[in-house]
C-alpha cells in the first residue's frame, strides 16, 4: 500500500465525493435501523448508537455544500465536525478515544476501511471518523485547486482553536485526536498541492486508498444482499453532486490538454509495432508534473480502452472508442512500404488517437480512473495482450460480442421511456446518415487526390508544350500557366488533406462515438434484461412458495422464504440498478450531444478555414498569370 | 436510350433555337415549348435553371481568327438531336452573285460536313493550302450513359439529390450538344472566310442545295479503303521522310508540328481528365450536401443550423465546381482539341507538299533515266517541269497558310488562356462569397 501511495496521485475529490458519502451513508442508515440489519447486530456495540443519528447527518450535508464553495463553507464544517468530535466524545464515556484512534487507525491502515468500520467499534463514529478527513482533503483541494493557499491555511486554525478549546475531561484524548488532526490536515494539504510520497500519513493515505478501490467496492457490494441500502440517498446524492462535477469540470476542460505525436515504427517484420509520444499538458493538481510525455504503442490506446469499457460500460458511461485495428494498413507499415498511403495511414491513425484521448481526459469521471493517469504519467505499462487481433483473447472477445449480438436480438425491450425510444431512432438513423457521409466524403478525398494528380499531369504536359511552341512570349505563357498549375496541384494535395483529416476523419470519428452511444443504450437494456429476470426468478420462488404452503412442508417453506426475500432484494437491487444506468445514461447523451454541437461547430470552422484559404491562394496564382496571358503577342 | 431522352431531345433544339435568337423574346419562346409539352411547373422550373446555365456557356470559345467578310455568313441557327443523328440547319447571308437567293437555309447532317471536308482534301488545287479540320462525330454517348446509370442508382439517392444529379446531368448533355453545333459552324465560318475556299463549287452546293444532300453513310468496303488509305499515307510518309529537305523553312516547320502535335496530343488528354476531375468533385458536392440536408432534416439540436450552412456551402461549391469544370472544358480543352486537329490538318498540308517534292525528284531521275536512254526525253521534262511547277506552287501557298497558321494560333490561345484565367478567377471569387465566414485577404 506503501508503494501504491508513492506512486498514484493525490486524492482525487470529485470521484471520491460520491463514493465517500456512499460509503458513509449506508453506515448511517444502518444505525438508523439497526433492529432489521442482521450484519450490525451481530456486531452489537451499544455504546454510540443512541446519540449519532443525528450528528453524522450534519457532516453529510455540509461535506455536499463545501465541496461546491470555499472558505466558508468549509469553516461551518469544521464547526459541525467539531460538534461531532464533542458529541461523540461526550456519548462514549468508557473508552471512546481508544475506540475512535482505532477506528481511525483501522479505516487508514487498510482497504477494509467501511467494511471494517461498523463491525469493529463504535458505529457512529466512522461517519466523522472518515467524513473527517475527507473533509480536510476536499477543503484543501478546492484551495489548493483555486491557487488560493490562504484559504487552506486558514481552516486549520480555527478548527486548532477549537478543538484545544474543547474542555472536556478526556482532554488527553483530545490533544491526541487534535494532533493527529491536525497532522492530517496538514499532510493532506501538503498531499494535494505538492504531492509529498515520503509522508505517508496513513488517514490521507486511506482516503487515497478508498477513493481509489471505491468503485470497485462499490460494485461488489453492489450484488450482495443489503436490503437497507438506502435507494433514496444512494440514488439521488451520488446524481446531484455527480452533476456539480460536470459544471466543475467544464470550467476546467481546458486544463488539461494531450497531443499524441510522432508515430514511429518500432522492430521489423510482422513483430513490428507502431509507438506513439503521448505528451499531456495539464494544470490539474492531480498530476506530479505540468507536462509529461510517454510513449505508447497502439495496443496500448486499446487495452486501455478495453479497461475503461470494463469498468464503466455497464454503468451506462460513453466510453470514446479508439480508431479500430487495420490489419491491412498496419500489414503495408510492417512491411515497411514508405508509399503515401502508409503516411496517410499513420496520419489518420495518430489524428484519431489523440482525439480520442483528449475525448477521454474531457470526460469528467474516465479523467478520474486510475487507469487513464496510469496511461499518461506512468512510464511502462504491461503489455495489453488481450487487444491482439490474432490471439486468444481476441478470438474469446470476438465470441463474447456474437453472443452479445445475438443476447441483443432476442431480448425484446417494452421500452417505457419515450425519451430514450426516440434517442435511440435517433442516434441509429444518424448513424446511418454519417456512415453514408463518409462515403461521400471519402469518395470526394479520392477525387480530389485524382485531381491534384491530373492536374499535375497537365503542368507537366502544359510545359513540355511551352517548350515546342515557337512563339517566345506563347511558349512564355504556357510555361506560367505550367508553374500555376502546377500550384494549384499542391492547393489541391493540401484540399485533399484537409478533407480527409478535417472532413472524413471528423466523420468518421462519430461514426465510432454513435457506436459508444448505441452502446450504452446496450447496456441499458441489459441492465433492463437484468431486473426482469430477476423478477421472473422472484415470481417463481413465490409460487413455489405457495406450492409449499399448500402442500404444507413448513421445513421447506423457511427455506423458500429466505430465497423469496433473497430475490426481492435482488429485485429491487437491479431495479435500481437500471434505473441509475438510465439516469446515466441520459446525462451521458446529452453531455455526448453538447460535446458533438460543439466539436463539430468547431471543426467544420476550421475545415472550412483550410477551404477559403486555398480558394484565395487560387486567386492569387491566376491573377499572377493574367498578366503573362494578356502579355502573348 | 431512356425512353425520356427523346423528349428531352427535342427540348434541347427548342432551348438551341432559343439560345441562338437570343433577340428574340425569351418569354413567349419558352412559353410555347411549354404549352405544347404540357408540362408541369417542376420541370419548366428545372428546365428554365438549365437553359440559364446554358446561357453562360459561351458559345464561341475557339477563336479561329475569321475576317469578318459579310459578304458570306454562315451560322447554324438550329440543330435538332434524334437518336444518334443530329441535324444541323445551316443559314447563310450572303451577298456573293454565285448564289440565287440572299438568305437561305438548309438542313444537313453530319456526314453531309464529312462529305464535304473529303472532297475539299482530294481536290488536286487546294493541295498548298490547310484544309480545315473536320468536326468530329456528336459523342453523346458519354453523358447517355451517365443518365442510364443514373436512371439506375435512382433508389439509393434521396428526390433532391437526384433532381440535382438529373440537372448536372442535362446541362452537361446540353453542352456536349452546344459543342457539337459549334464545332459544325466554326468549321463552315473558316471556309467562308477562306479566300479560295470559300469560291468552291461544293462549297457552294452545300450550302445552298435545299434539298437533301442524301450522301450516303461510307459502307463497309469504303470505311476499310479509308483505313486503307490511311495505311499507305502513313507507309508513304515514312518513305519520303528520307528525301532531302531543299528549304529550310519546312525543314523546321516539320520537325516543329511533329514536336508540337505529340506535346498538344498529351496536353488534350490531360486537360481533358482533369476536367473530369473537377466534375467528379462538383458530384460529391451534390452527394455530401444532400446528405448533410438529411442529417440536418433529421438534427434538432443547435447544430442544425451550421448543418445547413455547411450543407448550403457545398450546394454552392457545387455550382462553382461545375463551372469551372465547363469553363476549362471549354476555355482550354477544346482549344487543345480544335488546335490539336488543325495542325493535324497542317501535317497533312506538309505531307503533301513532301509527297510533290518526291514527286519532282522520282520526275527529275526518270527525266535523267530518259536523257541516258535518249528516249522520251520530252515527255520525261515536261513531267519534270510540271511536277517542279506543281511542287513550287504548293510551297509557296504551304509557306503562306502555315505563316499564318501560327498567328492564328498565338491568337487563339491567347485570347482563351486570358478568358480562362479571368474566369478561374471570378468563380474563385464567386466561391469566397459563398463561405459563410468571410475574409477579408
Amino acid at each position: 500500500m506503501a508503494s501504491s501511495s508513492e506512486r498514484s496521485p493525490p486524492p482525487f475529490p470529485e470521484s471520491e465525493d460520491p463514493e465517500v458519502l456512499e460509503a458513509a451513508v449506508p453506515d448511517r442508515d444502518s444505525d438508523e435501523d439497526e433492529a432489521d440489519d442482521p450484519f450490525l447486530s451481530a456486531s452489537n456495540t451499544p455504546l454510540t448508537r443512541k446519540d449519532t443519528p443525528a450528528a453524522p447527518a450534519s457532516p453529510d450535508d455540509s461535506l455536499v455544500t463545501s465541496s461546491q464553495s470555499e472558505h466558508r463553507s468549509a469553516s461551518r464544517s469544521s464547526e459541525d465536525f467539531m460538534d461531532v468530535l464533542n458529541i461523540s466524545a461526550k456519548a462514549a464515556l468508557e473508552d471512546p478515544a481508544d475506540d475512535f484512534v482505532d477506528i481511525l487507525r483501522g479505516g487508514a491502515s487498510a482497504q477494509r476501511g467501511e467494511d471494517d468500520a461498523p463491525a469493529e467499534g463504535g458505529a457512529a463514529d466512522p461517519p466523522a471518523a472518515f467524513t473527517a478527513p475527507v473533509m480536510e482533503l476536499r477543503d484543501g483541494w478546492s484551495a489548493s485547486s483555486t491557487q488560493k493557499p490562504l484559504v487552506s491555511e486558514k481552516i486549520p486554525d480555527p478548527l486548532v482553536e477549537l478543538l484545544g478549546a474543547v474542555p472536556a475531561e478526556p482532554a488527553d484524548i483530545f490533544t491526541e485526536e487534535d494532533d493527529t488532526m491536525s497532522d492530517t490536515r496538514k499532510h493532506s494539504v501538503k498531499n494535494n498541492g505538492v504531492h509529498s510520497a515520503e509522508n505517508t500519513d496513513i488517514i490521507a493515505e486511506a482516503t487515497v486508498e478508498l477513493s481509489l478501490d471505491s468503485p470497485r467496492n462499490e460494485r461488489k457490494k453492489k450484488p450482495t444482499p443489503t436490503p437497507s441500502l438506502p435507494a433514496a440517498a444512494s440514488l439521488t446524492k451520488p446524481e446531484c453532486s455527480a452533476l456539480e462535477e460536470v459544471e466543475e469540470e467544464e470550467e476546467d476542460r481546458c486544463d488539461i490538454s494531450v497531443s499524441v505525436t510522432d508515430p514511429e515504427k518500432i522492430g521489423d517484420g510482422m513483430t513490428a509495432y507502431m509507438a506513439y509520444k503521448v505528451s499531456t499538458e495539464t494544470l490539474l493538481p492531480m498530476f506530479r508534473n505540468k507536462t509529461f510525455t510517454v510513449r505508447r504503442r497502439f495496443s496500448d490506446f486499446l487495452g486501455l480502452y478495453e479497461k475503461l469499457s470494463d469498468k464503466h460500460g455497464p454503468s451506462g458511461l460513453i466510453v470514446p472508442p479508439p480508431p479500430e485495428k487495420s490489419i491491412l494498413g498496419m500489414t503495408k507499415v510492417k512491411v515497411g512500404k514508405e508509399d503515401s498511403s502508409s503516411a496517410d495511414f499513420q496520419e489518420r491513425r495518430r489524428g484519431a488517437l489523440e482525439r480520442y484521448l483528449q475525448r477521454v481526459v474531457n470526460h469528467p469521471l474516465l479523467l478520474q480512473d486510475p487507469d487513464v493517469r496510469e496511461f499518461l504519467e506512468k512510464d511502462e505499462l504491461p503489455r495489453a495482450v488481450s487487444t491482439q487481433a490474432l490471439s486468444g483473447a481476441g478470438f474469446l472477445k470476438m465470441l463474447n460480442r456474437a453472443t452479445d449480438a445475438v443476447s441483443k436480438m432476442t431480448i425484446k425491450m417494452n421500452e417505457s421511456d419515450v425519451w430514450f425510444e426516440e434517442k435511440l431512432q435517433e442516434v441509429e438513423s444518424a448513424d446511418q446518415q454519417f456512415r453514408k457521409l463518409h462515403t461521400m466524403a471519402e469518395s470526394l478525398v479520392v477525387h480530389r487526390k485524382e485531381l491534384s494528380l491530373n492536374t499535375a499531369g497537365f503542368a507537366k504536359s502544359a510545359a513540355m508544350l511551352g517548350s515546342a511552341e515557337d512563339n517566345t512570349a506563347l511558349s512564355r505563357a504556357l510555361s506560367q500557366l505550367a508553374e500555376v498549375e502546377d500550384k494549384i496541384e499542391q492547393l489541391h494535395q493540401d484540399q485533399a488533406a484537409n478533407d480527409t483529416f478535417g472532413f472524413s476523419e471528423l466523420i468518421a470519428d462519430y461514426i465510432r462515438l454513435l457506436g459508444a452511444v448505441r452502446g450504452t443504450f446496450d447496456q441499458r437494456m441489459k441492465a433492463w434484461q437484468r431486473w426482469q429476470d430477476a423478477q421472473a426468478m422472484l415470481q417463481k420462488k413465490r409460487e413455489t412458495e405457495a406450492k409449499l404452503l399448500w402442500a404444507n412442508k413448513p421445513d421447506k417453506l423457511q427455506l423458500a422464504k429466505e430465497e423469496i426475500t433473497e430475490w426481492e432484494a435482488k429485485v429491487t437491487q437491479y431495479e435500481r440498478d437500471f434505473e441509475r444506468v438510465s439516469a446515466t445514461v441520459r446525462k451521458e447523451v446529452l453531455r455526448f450531444q453538447k460535446e458533438k454541437t460543439k466539436n463539430f461547430k468547431r471543426q467544420i470552422m476550421v475545415y472550412l478555414e483550410s477551404l477559403l484559404q486555398s480558394q484565395q491562394q487560387m486567386i492569387k496564382y491566376w491573377e499572377a498569370f493574367l498578366p503573362e496571358a494578356k502579355a502573348i503577342a | 436510350m431512356c425512353p425520356k431522352c427523346h423528349v428531352s431531345a427535342r427540348k434541347w433544339q427548342r432551348s438551341v433555337e432559343i439560345f441562338e435568337y437570343r433577340i428574340k423574346p425569351l418569354k413567349s419562346k419558352v412559353t410555347f415549348d411549354f404549352r405544347c409539352k404540357n408540362q408541369n411547373a417542376d420541370e419548366i422550373l428545372n428546365f428554365l435553371k438549365v437553359l440559364e446555365s446554358c446561357f453562360k456557356i459561351q458559345l464561341r470559345s475557339v477563336s479561329v481568327d475569321l475576317n469578318n467578310d459579310a459578304s458570306l455568313v454562315i451560322d447554324i441557327p438550329d440543330a435538332l438531336c434524334e437518336r444518334d443523328m443530329v441535324k444541323f440547319t445551316v443559314h447563310t447571308k450572303t451577298t456573293l452573285s454565285s448564289f440565287q437567293k440572299p438568305d437561305f437555309s438548309v438542313p444537313r447532317q453530319h456526314e453531309d460536313f464529312i462529305w464535304l471536308h473529303d472532297t475539299l482534301v482530294e481536290t488536286e488545287e487546294y493541295a498548298g493550302l490547310i484544309i480545315p479540320p473536320a468536326p468530329p462525330k456528336p459523342d453523346f454517348e458519354s453523358p447517355r450513359e451517365k443518365m442510364h446509370k443514373l436512371g439506375e442508382g435512382e433508389a439509393s439517392m434521396t428526390k433532391e439529390e437526384y433532381a440535382k444529379m438529373k440537372q448536372e446531368l442535362e446541362a452537361e448533355y446540353l453542352a456536349v450538344f452546344k459543342k457539337t453545333v459549334q464545332v459544325h459552324e466554326v468549321f463552315l465560318q473558316r471556309l467562308s472566310s477562306h479566300p479560295v475556299l470559300s469560291k468552291d463549287r461544293n462549297f457552294q452546293i452545300f450550302l445552298e442545295y435545299d434539298q437533301d444532300l442524301s450522301v450516303r453513310r461510307k459502307n463497309a468496303k469504303e470505311m476499310f479503303g479509308g483505313f486503307f488509305k490511311n495505311m499507305v499515307k502513313s507507309a508513304d510518309e515514312v518513305l519520303i521522310s528520307g528525301i532531302k529537305e531543299v528549304d529550310d523553312f519546312f525543314e523546321q516547320e516539320k520537325t516543329f508540328l511533329l514536336d508540337y502535335f505529340s506535346k498538344i496530343k498529351d496536353s488534350t488528354a490531360k486537360a481533358e481528365k482533369m476536367t473530369r476531375s473537377h466534375k467528379n468533385i462538383a458530384d460529391d458536392y451534390i452527394h455530401i450536401s444532400a446528405t448533410l440536408n438529411a442529417i440536418c432534416a433529421e438534427d434538432s439540436t443547435a447544430n442544425k443550423k451550421s448543418l445547413e450552412k455547411l450543407s448550403d456551402l457545398f450546394e454552392k461549391l457545387r455550382k462553382v465546381e461545375g463551372r469551372v469544370a465547363s469553363d476549362q472544358e471549354l476555355k482550354l480543352t477544346e482549344l487543345l482539341r480544335y488546335y490539336m486537329r488543325d495542325i493535324q490538318a497542317a501535317k497533312d498540308l506538309l505531307y503533301r507538299r513532301a509527297r510533290a517534292l518526291a514527286n519532282y525528284e522520282n520526275s527529275n531521275k526518270a527525266l535523267d533515266k530518259a536523257r541516258l536512254k535518249s528516249r522520251d526525253i520530252p515527255q520525261a521534262e515536261e513531267h519534270q517541269q510540271q511536277c517542279l511547277q506543281k511542287f513550287d506552287r504548293l510551297s509557296e501557298s504551304a509557306k503562306k497558310e502555315l505563316t499564318s497558321f501560327k498567328g492564328r494560333r498565338v491568337m487563339a490561345f491567347k485570347k482563351n488562356l486570358v478568358e480562362m484565367a479571368e474566369l478561374e478567377i471570378k468563380h474563385a471569387k464567386v466561391s469566397l462569397t459563398a463561405h459563410p465566414i468571410k475574409h477579408t485577404v
